[in-house]
């Protein structure tokens, strides 16, 4: 039989707020365990939220950015239920009302067609707290620094059909919240993590199959390979005749599989009402209208102008739009560099480096003025590409400028054609069998000619120069 | 130079002319607890040290020319707001051994006024109930018969004011909890609109209808107070930025020429001398040129069944952060963490309590929310417009505070319905948010009744008036129990 896959995701964006949701308390990461929680954080008797502004900005930036309505009204809801990482015995959430409903992206697939993903919803709530059971004599530990942070909640429509269709979705909705600068979506903390609802049906039936929800996917890889192994799996089960159970489902990355997470789980009721600590979330047209005008240049109008402006091609626009950071990097190199340049070395070279050295472009090694210095360089044969790429690795080991470097080491490419033709007239002379050779008809002899004569110069002449006179002193 | 009946007008006056000293005061209040407390039980807490050293800069503050009106008064808080390094129990097993790390604003406001805490007072546990018997403490007795309730839950704060242990104590209503007790124990309990005062650090019962109150000799006194604590507070988003108005500044307008909207409802199944009492009241008003009008509330019947809905629906999930695991009373034998909520949970809460968190948590399952808890949602809305549409008629609704005078002790425990009853006159005003009062008007059999007003919203201004004036004309609000003054 062939099966349809049907996938939606709801991803949790960490947002980049100072402060936690409802309280003053910190939300920075890594603190010692329970140092970032006050007493609204602990749930303490009497205490009461105060929503923190700054994210009613954040998910309205984010639900201009995927051409979603943002609510004039959104209420908060209670989500009750017992855990010891849950203080309050309740998570503050939003239910019936979100404040951001009905958006959607556009991916470009691999086939180069688009295809529209519906976001149903995003919703502002408070994070929990962290379970700790490491070194704690077989106790459990409960750390609260983490609870009630800022989460925007992101659902798609069950709109995605593959594992590589779930990723691509992620990475664009990761990318748009970097852009807005609404959270750091830093994977390895979980600021930016998702729970995928994956099921299949026969191809062509109307109706969706059972699903299961994957929980807690960490990264891009993750998401992938859970999602494939459960698409697998359901497969399996249906077409060895049995049924799906809807089901919650972890992820193990050990044994790249994913698990139930039943057991003692009972069905849960929730009892959400709305939160009579906290007034309805009101936006007007004048504040939406001020957060557009502050809306920084979205990826895909950016993408668009600097082919248009630099006259780039697609790939590499693609991977100089990976992040705002990259992009205002490119754009700071080409402001006094060659533009064509300046996209083949940052999607190359500086690409590389920052990938081996694992190195985010924000802290790159080589800042954007440098390395327009010396693609300046390149362009007025200072030196050619090929020592460039020496100079390079030797500004990212940090020996200093372009310039420094071209001078310290004596790169400086030889352009004086004296020099250059007393080089050529001793390879000509060294070598009478290739000289024949050339003149039988043989050019890719002058190959070897070139070589030789940048190997006599260390690479430093100029290889325009060297080919010329040899070509004109062969012939003659 | 401290009578016990003295009110704290009367007080800032003896403080101000320099008769009396807050240290005297304080002393005198803490040695009538002393004498008094064994057989009411209207306190939970006596700080006595702390109250004593607090007179004592009182009186340096006076002494140095900074005092403010009421420096130095002793009065006394409800077990419901938190007291910095002061036991803040709510009555209950839950939070015996709970010592608040910070002090709730209306504390914090009075502290500030230079008012002098001397304790904490009784309540029915976490504020549930009308006639304080559901405290973990033991039942509050009503000053004029000790086998009567003081009625609840701000009993012990009523009781403790009623006695005269103290001038005036904090409460909190959330379905009458302050105007009832008033009523029951012959003295002034003043509701605000929610939202006039904070309710930052004030043990939540029922978020939507809890609001920090009053218990006074007067209201006059009431005023005083109000002046204190009410105004806009940024750790409390349902507090309002409404201006606060001189409260006192109000209380001696004439009231001829208004008009008093009295629910036609109010009287079906009323006590027949309760009546008369609410009628002789009336005429008062009459004689000083009010015009009585009637008016009518046709969801009054309602009022009870929806505020059962929606109080112990809030109260099931404000009370879920009492589990053991942060502070608070946690069962000592538990295998795992179910188990350690659940022995937590049974053992900590008393019977009431517990029976409005299964209500409560019932009335929102699923399947069942839009039965309960949206069909009160929308009664309350209908009580609301109901009364909103009377004051459009008139400035004031007033009636009976309570059905009956104050119950013996016991006989209404085993039927909680009969018992919610009680609130039947109390719960519109905080369905609807609106302010409230009761002042004394009249004995039934020996025993205190009340006459309740209530205001449109923010409107505490008007309620205090209308209330002062009647306390102008009549003499019920200075009666003591045991007939000695």
């Amino acid at each position: 039989m062939q099966w349809e896959v049907v996938i939606g995701l709801e991803i949790h964006a960490q947002l980049a707020t100072q402060s936690k949701i409802f309280s003053g308390a910190s939300t920075a990461y890594g603190a010692a365990p329970n140092t970032q929680a006050d007493l609204v954080t602990l749930g303490y008797p009497g205490v009461l939220p105060v929503l923190n502004q700054d994210v009613v900005v954040m998910a309205a930036k984010f639900g201009l950015a995927v051409d979603a309505t943002v609510a004039p009204r959104s209420v908060f809801a209670r989500k009750n239920y017992f855990y010891p990482d849950l203080p309050k015995g309740y998570q503050i959430s939003q239910y019936e009302l979100p404040i951001v409903e009905h958006g959607h992206i556009d991916l470009t697939l691999d086939d180069g067609s688009v295809k529209r993903v519906g976001i149903t919803r995003a919703h502002l709530e408070e994070d929990a707290g962290k379970s700790l059971h490491e070194n704690l004599d077989g106790k459990t530990g409960i750390d609260l620094n983490r609870a009630g942070t800022p989460l925007l909640e992101i659902v798609s429509e069950p709109d995605i059909r593959s594992a590589k269709e779930a990723v691509n979705y992620m990475r664009r909705i990761h990318q748009i919240v970097r852009y807005l600068g609404i959270s750091d979506g830093n994977m390895q903390e979980g600021s930016f993590r998702c729970d995928a609802n994956v099921s299949v049906r026969p191809r062509g039936q109307e109706e969706f199959g059972t699903r299961t929800e994957i929980k807690n996917l960490n990264s891009f890889r993750f998401v992938e390979k859970a999602i494939n192994f459960e698409i697998e799996r359901q497969i399996e089960v249906l077409e060895d005749g049995g049924k799906i159970v809807q089901e919650t489902r972890l992820y193990d990355s050990d044994r790249d599989e994913t698990r139930s997470m039943r057991g003692k789980e009972e069905a849960n009721d929730y009892r959400y009402f709305p939160d009579p600590d906290l007034l309805p979330v009101e936006i007007s047209p004048e504040f939406l209208a001020a957060v557009k005008s502050a809306m920084p240049e979205l990826p895909q109008a950016k993408a668009d102008r600097l082919i248009e402006q630099y006259g780039l091609k697609a790939a590499e626009v693609e991977v100089l739009t990976a992040s705002r950071a990259m992009a205002d990097y490119f754009e700071a190199v080409a402001a006094s560099a060659d533009a064509q340049l300046a996209a083949n070395w940052v999607c190359g070279e500086l690409s590389g480096a920052l990938n081996k050295d694992n190195v985010d472009i924000t802290d790159s090694r080589v800042d954007a003025a440098a390395l327009a210095q010396l693609i300046q360089r390149i362009s007025d044969n200072t030196i050619s590409g090929k020592i460039a790429k020496e100079v390079f690795a030797a500004m990212w080991a940090g020996e200093g400028g372009a310039d420094e470097i071209i001078a310290a080491k004596g790169l400086k490419q030889i352009t004086d054609s004296g020099a250059i033709e007393a080089v050529v007239d001793q390879v000509i002379a060294d070598n009478p069998d290739q000289v024949q050779q050339f003149r039988d008809g043989k050019d890719k002899v002058l190959g070897f000619f070139v070589g030789k004569v940048m190997q006599a110069t260390q690479g430093k002449a100029n290889p325009g120069q060297v080919n010329q006179m040899l070509r004109d002193k062969l012939k003659s | 130079m401290a009578d016990p009946r003295h009110t704290l007008a009367e007080m800032a006056r003896l403080l101000a002319s320099g008769a009396t000293s807050s240290r005297e005061l304080t002393e005198a209040a803490l040695a009538r607890i002393a004498a008094a407390d064994s057989e009411l039980n209207s306190f939970i807490t006596v700080t006595g040290e702390a109250a004593l050293a607090a007179a004592d800069r009182a009186d340096a503050q006076r002494a140095a020319g900074k005092a403010g009106p009421l420096t130095g008064i002793p009065i006394a808080q409800k077990d419901i707001f938190c007291t910095a390094g002061v036991a803040t129990t709510c009555a209950s097993r839950m939070l015996e051994n709970f010592v608040s790390p910070y002090d709730a604003t209306v504390v914090e406001r009075l502290n500030a006024a230079g008012l002098v805490s001397v304790g904490k007072t009784n309540m029915d546990e976490f504020a549930m109930g009308s006639s304080n018997e559901t405290s973990y403490f033991g039942a509050v007795r009503n000053p004029w018969d000790a086998a009567r309730s003081p009625g609840g839950s701000s009993g012990g704060s009523a009781a403790a004011v009623a006695a005269g242990l103290v001038p005036l104590a904090t409460g909190t209503d959330t379905g009458g909890s302050v105007r009832q007790p008033a009523a029951l124990c012959g003295i002034t309990g003043f509701k605000p609109s929610y939202g006039r005062v904070s309710r930052y650090g004030m043990i939540a019962f029922a978020s939507s209808l809890d609001q920090a109150g009053v218990l006074a000799l007067t209201a006059e006194d009431a005023a005083l107070i109000m002046q204190v604590i009410a105004g806009f507070d940024e750790r409390d988003s349902t507090c309002s930025d409404q201006p606060v108005p001189d409260y006192t500044a109000a209380l001696e307008q004439s009231v001829a020429g208004r008009k008093i909207g009295v629910p036609t409802e109010y009287f079906a199944g009323l006590d027949a001398a309760c009546a008369a009492a609410t009628h002789a009241a009336l005429d008062v008003y009459r004689q000083l040129g009010a015009e009585i009008v009637d008016v009518r509330l046709p969801n009054l019947s309602l009022a009870v069944p929806a505020y059962y809905v929606v109080a112990p629906a809030e109260a099931s999930s404000n009370l879920s952060r009492y589990d053991g695991i942060r502070f608070g009373y946690r069962a000592a034998a538990a295998d795992d963490i179910e188990s350690l909520y659940k022995n937590t949970r049974s053992a900590g809460f008393g019977e009431e309590v517990k029976r409005r968190i299964m209500t409560g948590t019932y009335v929102l399952s699923a399947g069942y929310y839009d039965a309960y808890y949206l069909k009160a949602q929308k009664i309350r809305q209908l009580i609301s417009n109901d009364l909103a549409k009377c004051f459009e008629q008139v400035d004031v609704i007033a009636g009976p505070t309570t059905p009956t005078p104050a119950f013996r002790l016991g006989e209404k425990t085993d039927d909680p319905v009969q018992m919610y009853l009680n609130d039947i006159y109390t719960v519109s005003a905080n369905l609807a948010g609106l302010p409230g009062i009761s002042v004394p008007c009249g004995l039934v059999d020996g025993l205190p009744v009340g006459l309740q007003f209530i205001g449109s919203l923010f409107d505490e201004a008007t309620v205090l008036n209308f209330a002062h004036v009647f306390q102008q004309q009549t003499d019920w609000h200075t009666l003591v129990p045991g007939g000695a003054g």
